[in-house]
């Protein structure tokens, strides 16, 4: 079944502690029958890029509510163009829609704000996912 | 009760209930009664406000004798930001300060570490040295003003900065008022602002008691809280119990520390989120002051009353405001700060309208200001004290809520006790627990979040939102940079190296501490020091992660 070999990397970089969201992001995906590694709080870019390699991961989900947002994820992608990795990169947390448009010209794909459900999270996975087989 | 002087209302309960049959009304209770107040014993459960068990509050005219304490959280980009926020709130009448830190601050990082790049000033005021701390309170007397800080880990240092503030300004350490909120027992179990592991930073604490009972005796030494362990996901009952159960922690801690409990034990304070269900939040703030009356009396054996009374800020719950329709969170947060108030809190924040999108607006902020204002002054709910007392619902909940509260100290004493608890990621797994729970609800529609799951407005309407310009984070490394030429470095490095010394006996902290902060050593090299002692605390020592 395609659903499970969909691999997320779920994690928090910089110095940004609030959890509570990505933890339940990471349940309700594992619920929906995904293979989901949470790398935990206060990652670099470095680490994050280096282990969504590793783990295989065909998402990379990151969560920052700390406002240092662009910076962060301009690392992120640009680390990855740097590996030639092309694992999707989605987000959430506390973003100003002002920044929407230049998070997506980076290659972030989709921003999951506050009022969004895991429902939708899950099914945005699925669908970027599907077509990807595994050999 | 007398019985007999009283009409048996068993017959119009039963017409009640008869009423109620077919009318499609079924789940849970919807009417309480003299019934479920029967074994309420009013000297022994409530008492008078100002008398043990502090059931109706703390003081004997609370409101009538000191309104609460209106104190803003505030603070982002450089002090020079900060201070001018607070300038602007002390001017619309705010009483007390309260100021937030940026992530690196928290974190025990200065601004020019390569962890703090595009964190700066974002989240808080940046404080690297005793430079940033003077132009944060520059023209606001610290004798005549209370200040609440909200760090943790790194508390030891901002509290050693404020006191040289002080010195400056000629202000001795007896007379200062405020808090340091200093409780890392709630950051391993939510808000995740840990740097070293639980046993120093124990010591760090107990450093910090000891140190306030003989310099700083008017300060809050810490501010035990439920609030980030609420904004974590828990249900009200953990925020009660797990905020307690970390008090009584902080007691034990204290006495193995040698203390006597009436020595420390008046300057513990408390902090609790005030959430959506109203009621259940009056409730939840009686059952704490009940509860710590009656452990600190029977298990502690504390003697002065004020060892037995709990005094509480407040703050209404972040997490309950929706970025959908923010004007809206103008309204919660009255029905929160009100809640807060008929529970006989000491200070409130109340939270502005577009705090799930930035830091405040002035104007946002304003308003919030003036919630509490009109709350003071119109509503009339604090002539009267603990006006909801005898609602035969209030103090079911109440008497229910301190059932399940004494449930869960039994749970974690047969853990093994608070630091096995932790280890055993008990409180992380309830919290998480909950966390999940409450988004299924929502998204089960379960539970309704006005103009997000129900009454949902198709058009979004821009909201002005406060920026930080990214210019700050230069500035303050510019700045860090030209403080720490200007600082005699060999005075420093060696401040630092007799810190490390005693960090790695037994010696109170304190006086160190104060010493390099004098000479100018940041809070970052500080915080290291102790780092290469402690050790750092990761979130994989927690079990069950």
């Amino acid at each position: 079944m395609k659903k499970k070999n969909i691999r997320v990397l779920l994690a928090k970089p910089g110095l940004d502690g609030h959890d509570r969201g990505v933890k339940v992001v990471a349940k309700a995906l594992r619920d929906a029958g995904m293979e989901v590694i949470y790398l935990g709080l206060y990652q670099t870019p470095e680490i994050i890029v280096e282990a969504a390699i590793q783990e295989d991961a065909d998402v990379i989900g990151v969560s920052v509510l700390s406002g240092a947002h662009l910076s962060l994820f301009e690392r992120i992608m640009h680390l990855l163009k740097d590996r030639g990795a092309d694992m999707a990169v989605i987000g959430g947390g506390i973003i100003p829609d002002d920044d929407i448009p230049r998070l997506e010209k980076m290659g972030v794909k989709k921003l999951f704000l506050p009022g969004a459900s895991v429902e939708e999270i899950a099914t945005y996975v699925e669908s970027i996912c599907s077509g990807k087989e595994k050999v | 009760m007398n019985k007999e002087a009283h009409t048996d209302f068993s017959p119009a309960k039963r017409e009640w209930e008869e009423s109620l049959k077919g009318s499609g009304t079924s789940v849970g209770k919807i009417l309480y009664t003299p019934e479920d107040v029967a074994e309420l014993d009013y000297m022994k459960d409530l008492g008078f406000p100002g008398a043990y068990p502090y059931t109706r509050g703390i003081r004997a005219n609370m409101y009538r004798g000191k309104v609460w304490t209106m104190r803003q959280f505030a603070g982002f980009g450089s002090a020079k930001e900060s201070n001018e926020r607070y300038k602007f709130l002390l001017a619309n009448a705010q009483t007390g300060l309260s100021v937030a830190f940026d992530t690196p601050t928290i974190m025990g990082r200065d601004s020019d570490h390569p962890l703090s790049l595009g964190e700066v000033g974002r989240c808080g005021v940046a404080i690297d040295s005793i430079e940033d701390m003077e132009r944060l309170f520059e023209g606001i007397p610290l004798d005549q003003i209370s200040t609440s800080m909200t760090i943790n880990a790194p508390a030891a240092i901002l509290l050693a900065l404020y006191v040289v503030v002080g010195e400056r300004q000629g202000v001795s350490s007896e007379k200062l008022t405020g808090t340091i909120q200093n409780d890392i027992l709630k950051e391993y179990h939510a808000q995740n602002t840990w740097i070293y592991p639980p046993e120093p930073s124990l010591r760090l604490i107990t450093d910090i008691l000891v140190f306030c009972s003989e310099h700083v005796p008017r300060w809050n030494t810490i501010s035990i809280s439920g609030y980030h362990i609420r904004e974590a996901g828990a249900t009200a009952l953990q925020e009660l119990a797990f905020t307690l159960a970390d008090g009584f922690a902080y007691v034990e801690a204290g006495m193995a520390a040698g203390l006597d409990v009436d020595r420390f034990a008046p300057r513990l304070s408390f902090f609790f989120d005030s959430h959506s269900n109203f009621l259940e939040e009056i409730a939840k703030f009686r059952a704490a002051r009940r509860i710590w009356a009656r452990h600190m009396k029977e298990k502690y054996k504390a003697k002065d009353p004020r060892s037995l009374m709990l005094r509480f800020h407040t703050q209404t719950a972040g997490c309950s405001l929706t970025a959908q329709q923010p004007e809206n969170n103008i309204v919660r947060t009255a029905f929160q700060g009100l809640a807060a108030v008929l529970g006989g809190t000491q200070s409130l924040h109340t939270n502005s309208m577009d705090e799930v999108l930035a830091l405040p607006t002035e104007k946002a902020v304003e308003i919030a200001l003036r919630t509490q204002q009109i709350i003071a002054e119109e509503t009339g709910v604090a002539e009267v004290i603990d006006p909801l007392g005898g609602s035969y619902y209030v103090e079911h909940l109440t008497s229910q809520m301190e059932e399940g509260a004494e449930k869960y100290f039994a749970r974690i004493e047969k853990l093994g006790g608070m630091l096995k608890a932790i280890e055993k990621g008990f409180f992380r797994r309830e919290i998480e627990r909950s966390a999940y729970d409450f988004q299924k609800e929502l998204e089960d529609k379960k539970r309704i979040l006005v103009g997000v799951n129900q009454y949902v407005d198709q058009h979004k309407v821009p909201v002005e939102i406060l920026k930080v310009d990214p210019a700050i984070e230069e500035e303050q490394k510019k700045s860090l940079a030209a403080f720490k030429e200007k600082r005699d470095n060999v005075a420093v490095r060696d401040a630092l190296a007799k810190l490390k010394k005693d960090a790695e006996g037994t010696a109170n902290l304190m006086p160190r501490i104060l010493d390099c902060v004098r000479k100018g050593a940041t809070e970052g090299e500080i915080c290291d020091t102790f780092r290469t002692v402690f050790g750092e605390f990761s979130e994989r020592a927690m079990s069950g992660l």
